[in-house]
């Protein structure tokens, strides 16, 4: 048991030097999310009824499936980024606050790995 | 020592008795908007991998995005990934400093709801122009 206060054991320590990076990385991915998800929501629209056959020919071409796997990996990093910040805010326990935010990652990139193997198989033809 | 009288001092908000303000609704709406995203993706990776998979798994999807039930489903994605879309443009303006200034702020807040309706219906509108 220690007789000093919070606020005495953590002065004088710094920040952790990853605050403004950190910051920084939420506001450009959620700009990238922007036109990139624009992509996405066109590149539905324009697959709506169409069949499986379109999809996979339309997909060989490899800016459509580049810009694909772009937005897929933006949007689910915005919503690593995002739910970090939810958990953070919320869950005060520090327990429930680790178990969540490694689940937080496995769910992104479980998602990320079934897109982008997904983009990839019908790119290179299936 | 003094003796400590209770003054009628006013106490800080609390949100039960916080009148609800819509720039106060949007910022709540905001977070919840992008709470949905989060699991509403798990449809547009289930409908890229049945593409990916087999004509019976996107057969199975497409019957399910078909259907009424699969329709009002992504009705409601539409218009959540549109609101936060717009919620986060109003964010990126205030990161850069500017539109603080409480007319802004509440003009920002209506543009963003009437938008994120306006924005929904055309691009239905469009889809069943694709459709048809």
């Amino acid at each position: 048991m220690t007789m000093r206060t919070p606020l005495g054991k953590v002065r004088g320590l710094g920040s952790a030097k990853s605050g403004a990076e950190h910051w920084l990385l939420e506001r450009v991915i959620a700009l990238a999310n922007l036109p990139l998800s624009l992509f996405l929501v066109i590149f539905i629209l324009m697959h709506l009824g169409a069949t499986r056959a379109e999809i996979i020919d339309n997909m060989r071409n490899p800016i459509v499936a580049g810009l694909l796997a772009m937005s897929l990996i933006a949007i689910l990093w915005h919503m690593k980024l995002g739910m970090r910040a939810i958990i953070e805010d919320y869950v005060h326990g520090e327990a429930a606050k680790l178990t969540l935010l490694v689940l937080n990652s496995a769910y992104t990139a479980i998602l990320g790995v079934a897109a982008i193997y997904a983009i990839l198989k019908m790119s290179f033809g299936s | 020592m003094t003796e400590i009288k209770p003054t009628a001092r006013p106490l800080s908000p609390h949100l039960q008795i916080y009148r609800p303000m819509l720039t106060m609704m949007m910022s709540i709406l905001h977070r919840v908007t992008g709470a949905a995203l989060y699991f509403g993706v798990i449809l547009l990776v289930w409908w890229l991998s049945a593409a990916a998979l087999s004509d019976s798994h996107f057969n199975l999807a497409q019957s399910f995005f078909g259907h009424w039930f699969g329709m009002i489903v992504l009705f409601g994605f539409t218009w959540t990934l549109i609101h936060h879309t717009l919620g986060g443009i109003r964010h990126l303006i205030w990161d850069t400093g500017r539109g603080f200034n409480p007319v802004t702020i509440e003009w920002m807040a209506r543009a963003n709801l009437a938008g994120s309706i306006v924005l929904t219906v055309l691009l239905w509108i469009a889809a069943y122009k694709v459709m048809a």
